[in-house]
């Protein structure tokens, strides 16, 4: 359903710094797929979600949405139809605004220049029925500001805010990365939870391989801006760690090891 | 006297307060630094006094006023938005430009209204048929309806989902675009709404002062900010209903103060730019020394973002 074709990203063309980051990579993600991405630092994970959610315009090559070519969409009217949740907790939500006001942006996506009241008693009792799901007591809290949350509520809220309306793919750009163990844990058991129960379309960066191979239905390993390994179902189930590990190594020569692949094990 | 000093004070406190609640919708909702401001609120008196020496209704003469306003923003906007010039230069763009603008409309640098109709002439001759209407509150009870009216009217609006919108691209344009906004769209409009309600102020002031002048829009930013910030400080922003009841009390703070020094002799009326600079620059980095004084408490400044925000100024 969601396909991209021949994209080519370099950045700072022409300059000393360029980085040439795709070179025509093709991949596609069929309806129901929960993808998980791991590979090294500058591998492309970030960018290629950047160019699918369209925060970055691809030079060239193009993604293909059910059908439709959006290559050429804006971001906020890709929105409509693509979740995100960022690493940084702070992008996700409104820190100004209260818990409702937040969840009332994210229940009307589509239509958010209206001159409708932005909250009403049905929406409340929707958002504190959506709250009170996660075990962070939020749903006694929707007139609290954002910026009092912890970045594990942000995270959480985040989430729902992205997953409130049905998107057709849903982009987590390592969303548990900056948080404590415990809290990434609850984070990651919603996460998969929303997912299986309203089979969205998925595509999550982990640097965590015990995540990367625990979570989804497949996984992808990329290496310089092209994918190396592709693999799912049984293949997958079958996987562990130095397996992964090994089987990078083989492709690559080298080592996939950083600090934080290192650690995640 | 002092009596009547007070009445101006809260009179004028109201109907610059109006200027402020615009300044407060770039400052405070887009935390976009505009500039605009200094040409549109003498935008608004250029217009208004024009349209009414024209033999123009002043009612609609300041509606036409308002609308003015809302243009020179939405072209502010677009500099900003679609030029791609910083938020900064594209507000003194427009600003440098209405000066020749409003001298074009004026003809003159200086239109007075003294024997002409005014919105408050017309009111002040239906309500002396009342028998037993205090007349001296007339302009306190109009601007305090007027004032309180907008007030109420932008509280509405911050708490619809296009208020709502506004709000979030102000505190985080990713995450609204992400909820399918168009940020470039939601700030030309608060711009223009801005920018509307400042020339709103200017035509209100230029039928309240009896003239409209070319030069009367210098330094209405840092009044403008000053309410904002003495506002803020007294009494807070827990809420959008009370943030715009404090831009309204701080603008009334801050004329009250003016007009206290000035009949106290303590400083002649060419230095009050100076003053209010001077009291701006004292709110804006009384947190810094807040923080020197008490080292231990560890969240000093709870606005630090915004504070720092307008000191990229």
């Amino acid at each position: 359903m969601l396909v991209l074709k021949n994209i080519s990203k370099t950045f700072n063309h022409n300059t000393p710094y360029e980085n040439k980051v795709f070179s025509h990579l093709s991949f596609k993600v069929n309806e129901g797929d929960f993808i998980t991405i791991v590979g090294g630092n500058g591998a492309g994970k970030s960018t290629l979600l950047n160019i699918i959610s369209g925060a970055i315009q691809a030079d060239s090559g193009r993604i293909i949405l059910n059908g439709k070519d959006i290559s050429k969409v804006p971001e906020y009217k890709r929105a409509v139809f693509i979740g995100r949740v960022f690493q940084d907790p702070m992008l996700g939500t409104s820190p100004s605004m209260t818990i409702e006001e937040n969840l009332s942006l994210a229940l009307s996506r589509s239509n958010n220049i209206s001159l409708k009241w932005g909250l009403n008693i049905n929406k409340q009792k929707l958002f504190k029925s959506y709250l009170s799901n996660i075990p962070l007591g939020l749903e006694k809290r929707l007139k609290t500001k954002v910026s009092l949350l912890s970045g594990g509520q942000r995270q959480a809220l985040t989430l729902i805010m992205a997953t409130m309306k049905k998107p057709d793919i849903l982009l987590l750009d390592e969303h548990t990365a900056s948080l404590d163990p415990k809290t990434a844990l609850l984070v990651n058991n919603m996460t998969e939870e929303i997912i299986k129960k309203n089979k969205i379309t998925t595509l999550m960066v982990t640097h965590n391989l015990e995540h990367a191979l625990k979570m989804g239905n497949r996984l992808i390993m990329m290496h310089n801006g092209r994918i190396i390994m592709d693999i799912k179902g049984e293949e997958k189930a079958a996987m562990d760690i130095p397996q992964l590990l090994d089987k990078f190594e083989q492709t690559q020569g080298e080592k996939f090891a950083n600090d934080r692949v290192m650690l995640a094990r | 006297m002092w009596q009547n000093i007070l009445l101006k004070s809260i009179e004028q406190g109201l109907v610059f307060g109006i200027m402020a609640l615009g300044v407060f919708i770039t400052f405070k909702i887009l935390k976009c630094s505009d500039l605009t401001v200094d040409g549109s609120f003498p935008l608004g008196a250029a217009v208004a006094a024009s349209l009414i020496v024209g033999g123009c209704n002043p009612f609609f003469a300041t509606f036409i006023a308002l609308l003015s306003g809302a243009i020179a923003g939405l072209i502010t906007g677009i500099l900003n938005t679609k030029a791609k010039i910083s938020d900064l230069l594209s507000g003194i763009l427009t600003m440098t430009s209405l000066y020749s603008i409003n001298l074009r409309i004026m003809g003159k640098p200086n239109i007075p209204l003294l024997n002409k109709p005014t919105i408050f002439s017309i009111v002040e001759s239906t309500l002396e048929k009342i028998p037993g209407f205090p007349l001296k509150y007339m302009y306190l009870i109009l601007f305090l309806i007027i004032a309180f009216g907008v007030k109420f009217l932008l509280d509405a609006l911050l708490n619809t989902q296009l208020g709502f919108a506004l709000r979030a691209t102000g505190d985080n344009p990713q995450m609204i675009r992400s909820q399918g906004v168009n940020t470039n769209l939601t700030k030309v409009m608060g711009l223009s709404l801005s920018n509307a309600l400042i020339s709103f102020a200017g035509a209100l002031v230029a039928q309240y002062q009896g003239f409209a002048d070319v030069s009367m829009g210098i330094g209405t930013i840092i009044a403008g900010l000053a309410s904002v910030i003495i506002g803020n400080a007294l009494f807070g922003e827990r809420s959008i209903f009370i943030s715009t009841a404090a831009v309204l009390f701080g603008s009334i703070i801050y004329r009250s103060s003016i007009s206290l020094v000035l009949s106290l002799r303590l400083a002649q009326a060419s230095d009050l730019k100076l003053l209010t600079s001077i009291v701006v620059i004292i709110a804006l980095t009384a947190p810094e020394f807040q923080k020197v004084l008490n080292k231990n408490s560890k969240g000093g400044c709870k606005h630090a973002g915004v504070e720092k925000h307008i000191k990229n100024l």
